[in-house]
């Protein structure tokens, strides 16, 4: 028996009749057809699938959609604004905090809740805080600078990091 | 005209606007009319007959489309082939249906396949299939695996012996001996586990056949997509002609999406069968079962030595786990790509080495990031050091009495490999002045601080890279060529774009390849389109894997480029008026010798190739060239490594303090990019060492079969890694590249246990099998202070 919800993602109201067993990450990708979002497991590991709920990171692979009913939801597909990419993309591209890009935007999202949490995050502060979400490319080193980059940015300073 | 010099520059990677705003788009992100999911059934049990299967309630499931089982498929799909058919080693393959038919060999083994309206209703119905198995005893150690009376896995391969390779150089009988009289002899066991890939990205397929006009077109995560047109013919009958495989943005690979899978022949016959397009997507447990898996050798080493430091021999025998099946390159990755490399950076003269191949009941074995040269690089490392420290050496100075000389090169190792070029000491003198090697002896030396003792490792390695040679391909048994392919195409407006039969994946070659052609042209980075992926549009390729993209792909840019500019300086000196012999080409500008204000930009140049006006005699229209590069040897990166760790004598905790990286790719396109590599593939091996490992229970059950279980690392574990680089370019390829991405992956492994066993020196022990989990480290520790 399908239920009816009502979601706002990246600004934008919807509604749909949904199987309550549906995923949000499903329901995201499938329904929406915001692809952004990906899923790297099954056992809420890898944090690929990471969104935006009320603006707390959750994994979307372990919500159900119908939990999300009345909620804001932010993708990745979200976050420029007007032709501009966000602090954290840019710092992502700047840095180098990527290679296959399937975890980017699952890593982009947890940053932007540390980021909103933590504004100025020590080292350490930024590698426990993405401690939720695997890439297996990048050797993280890279994803690191990409968030100070970011966290530069966002508090207004120059952003280029004297290391590079 | 203003251009930078663009190759050697940190440039921004062109792939990530798209990466980075979710706008690309996966295997998975696809969605076509019409288009049905598969799920499929997969074997519980690691060995079993089948003694029946009921597909009558999954078929009679609202929304099932089809469900297909291995019978099904007999005599409609071939068997899986193995590609890599090394010679001399009494190679076996037995068949590889595509869905098991009579017996299932490994947990995860797949029976049958449900195709549905959508994958929930697809993974309802395959949850209704009812397979009847008789369990028959398993064997998952390939010590095991070749006991008389151990469970038999195929009626082909006896005592479950898939091959036995040797490499033998120099008189190793004569060197141990003389060792033994008046040198040392040291002998080790050593454990390469098991790991597990782990591509964020799971396999995925899209196939859509169209029954009007007989063309497959399938979609998926291939890191080789022309190599799997061809298995995909062979397999589905269908003719190479009425194929494209296309790699949409493939979310890494490491190795494992090199094979040809069952699943892939699978779908492409559901859609042909359906008349639909089907997707598959693996999901993550699937892909701990299904996906292939790496390394997992066991080896039995004998060093011999000089009482003066100088390495003689090495000799041994390995047991390399190969799985239930020999996946498409298995054979050749613990033979070729780890024999042939085992006497390492060194000026070992003698060797004699045997590798069996061993069927177990377990998921196929195939390439994993550095693909057995991360085995043979841990074994001699690890030799090096049991040497050094039964001599009282210091780990440093027997690297550098033994290391091939700089002057040497090229050098001809004892297992027939050409060493193209390398200044070993220079990169370890490096590694150990950015590590202050000194000076943590120094601190070493005063002993443990609050029960914590530091432990230093080094590593030096080369490797093997940029494959290869065709000739050498099929000499070693390898079905294919490893040339590769390249077209260059300027368009009227002088916009290029650069096709490529590499399969980038994550590398950032739409980057560095750009960067090649804007150096060759002069043209800016930004007129530029690197094309891949795609057999639709490349005409041939061999794809992405063993560090060869840069090196044979890029090389094969460069020689297509320059035939562009050849072609466009004959127009240019007809447009001018002058010889061609007096045509300059400078920066993206042809202009006649000694007058450079008689100049054409390639952009007109381009223009009028195109319009065809006023071409010179014999030039035909048109602005584009290809090149086929087949590279004359490897190419052989080289570097030093040191990894500095406190290991908690209390607890068993290995702390990673520091990592040093100093490696020698040859010329470096772009500094960032490498530095991404190194970065990637050090995470990769270090996990290796301290944490990665398949475990399997001895009835076959993967007990490490999620990202639960399985230790993915996690950015927490890591220091900031140090890297440099020294510059010795490859002599024999055009652009002097080596190749750097396994390079990481290869030298951490040894770094770090090197580290670890330096640091339990006080303790007695010379050797501990990885991973160095605490409860390993502690139980080593206080097992022997309690004696």
């Amino acid at each position: 028996m399908k239920r009816p919800i009502h979601v706002t993602v990246n600004g934008v109201s919807y509604t749909h009749e949904v199987e309550p067993r549906l995923l949000l990450v499903h329901y995201i990708r499938e329904v929406l057809g915001l692809t952004g979002t990906h899923i790297g497991c099954d056992t809420t590991s890898c944090g690929a699938c990471t969104v935006l709920l009320n603006g707390k990171a959750v994994k979307s692979c372990t919500v159900l959609a119908v939990q999300a009913d009345g909620a804001a939801i932010q993708t990745v597909e979200g976050l420029a604004r007007d032709g501009q990419l966000h602090p954290i993309q840019e710092g992502f591209w700047e840095e180098h905090g990527l290679q296959c890009g399937f975890c980017t935007p699952g890593m982009m999202m947890t940053a932007l809740d540390l980021l909103q949490r933590i504004p100025n995050p020590t080292e350490e502060q930024i590698r426990w805080g993405i401690e939720g979400n695997l890439c297996r490319c990048t050797g993280y080193q890279h994803i690191v600078n990409a968030i100070q980059y970011a966290a530069r940015k966002m508090r207004g300073e120059n952003p280029r990091s004297s290391t590079r | 005209m203003a251009v930078t010099r663009v190759f050697g520059a940190s440039v921004k990677r062109r792939e990530d606007p798209r990466l980075v705003t979710g706008r690309s788009t996966y295997t998975d992100d696809l969605q076509l009319p019409g288009m049905l999911h598969a799920q499929f059934v997969r074997s519980p049990h690691a060995h079993a007959r089948i003694l029946g299967i009921d597909v009558g309630a999954a078929r009679r499931h609202p929304g099932v489309v089809a469900v297909l089982t291995g019978r099904d498929l007999q005599g409609v799909l071939q068997p899986i082939p193995t590609a890599w058919l090394i010679p001399n080693a009494d190679l076996k393959t037995p068949p590889h249906p595509p869905l098991a038919v009579d017996t299932v060999r490994y947990v995860g083994d797949a029976v049958a396949v449900v195709v549905a309206e959508d994958r929930y209703r697809a993974s309802d119905a395959a949850a209704l299939v009812r397979v009847d198995y008789q369990v028959l005893p398993a064997v998952v150690d390939q010590e095991k695996a070749v006991q008389p009376g151990a469970p038999q896995l195929h009626p082909e391969a006896p005592q479950n012996v898939a091959f036995r390779w040797s490499v033998r150089g120099g008189d190793p009988d004569q060197a141990f001996a003389e060792a033994r009289r008046e040198g040392v002899v040291l002998a080790q066991r050593f454990v390469n586990q098991r790991l597990i890939p782990n591509a964020m990205e799971t396999r995925s397929v899209v196939a859509r056949y169209n029954p009007g006009s007989g063309e497959l077109v399938v979609w998926y995560t291939t890191q080789n997509p022309h190599i799997a047109r061809f298995l995909m013919s062979v397999v589905t009958g269908l003719p190479e002609h009425k194929i494209r495989i296309i790699a949409p943005e493939v979310g890494g690979g490491f190795g494992s999406k090199i094979p040809f899978y069952p699943e892939e022949a699978v779908i492409a016959h559901c859609s042909r069968v359906a008349g639909r397009p089907v997707k598959w997507t693996e999901d993550r447990r699937e892909n701990y079962l299904a996906t292939i898996h790496g390394r997992d050798h066991i080896t039995d080493l004998e060093v011999a030595a000089r009482r003066d430091g100088t390495l003689l021999a090495i000799r041994g025998r390995t047991w390399a786990n190969m799985g239930a099946y020999l996946s498409t390159a298995a054979p050749g990755i613990p033979t070729i790509l780890h024999g042939l490399m085992l006497t390492g950076c060194y000026t070992i003269p003698h060797i004699a080495y045997e590798v069996t191949g061993v069927f177990t009941n377990t998921t196929p074995v195939d390439a994993y990031r550095g693909a057995g040269r991360p085995e043979a690089t841990y074994l001699i490392e690890r030799a090096v050091d049991l040497v050094a420290s039964a001599l009282s050496m210091d780990p440093a100075d027997i690297r550098r009495k033994n290391f091939v000389p700089a002057d040497r090169f090229p050098y001809q190792t004892a297992e027939g490999l050409t060493y193209d070029s390398g200044n070993y000491a220079a990169t370890l003198d490096r590694a150990l002045e950015l590590a202050e090697y000194h000076k943590l002896r120094e601190v070493q030396k005063r002993g443990p601080r609050d029960g914590k003792y530091l432990g230093i490792g080094l590593s030096t390695y080369v490797e093997i890279c940029g494959l290869g040679p065709s000739s050498v391909a099929g000499a070693v048994g390898f079905q294919g060529g490893l040339w590769e392919s390249a077209t260059v195409r300027l368009h009227p407006t002088g916009k290029a774009t650069v096709f490529t039969g590499t399969s980038p994946h994550g590398q950032g070659e739409e980057t560095t390849f750009a960067q090649i052609v804007a150096e060759e042209l002069g043209l800016p980075l930004d007129d530029i389109e690197v094309v891949h992926g795609d057999t639709g549009a490349i005409s041939m390729g061999w794809g992405t894997y063993g560090s060869r993209t840069t090196v044979v792909g890029g090389a094969a840019i460069a020689l297509a480029a320059r035939r562009v500019r050849e072609k466009a300086a004959k127009i240019a000196a007809h447009l001018l008026e002058a010889a061609e012999a007096d045509i300059v080409f400078d920066r993206g500008r042809f202009h006649v010798r000694g007058s450079p204000e008689r100049a054409k930009t390639l952009q007109e140049v381009t223009l009028q190739a195109y319009l065809a006006w006023n071409l010179p005699a014999g030039v035909e229209p048109s602005l584009e060239a290809s090149a086929f590069y087949d590279p004359s040897n490897f190419t052989f990166p080289f570097g030093a490594h040191v990894a500095v760790v406190e290991v908690n004598a209390d607890t068993g905790e290995v702390e990673l303090q520091r990592y040093v990286a100093v490696d020698d790719c040859g010329r470096v396109i772009n500094p960032l990019i490498v530095d991404g590599q190194v970065h990637g593939g050090l995470v990769q091996g270090i996990a290796q060492a301290m944490w990665e490992g398949a475990v399997y229970s001895p009835e076959g059950q993967l007990l490490t079969g999620s990202m639960a279980e399985y230790a993915v690392p996690r950015a927490r574990m890591f220091p900031r890694f140090v890297t440099a680089r020294t510059e010795t370019p490859s002599p024999h390829n055009p652009l002097g590249v080596k190749g750097v991405g396994e390079t990481g992956t290869i030298a951490s492994t040894p770094a770090v246990v090197n580290a670890v066993v330096d640091a339990l020196r006080p303790f007695g022990i010379t050797h501990l099998d990885m991973p160095l989990t605490p409860e390993r480290v502690w139980t080593a520790i206080h097992g022997k202070t309690r004696r």
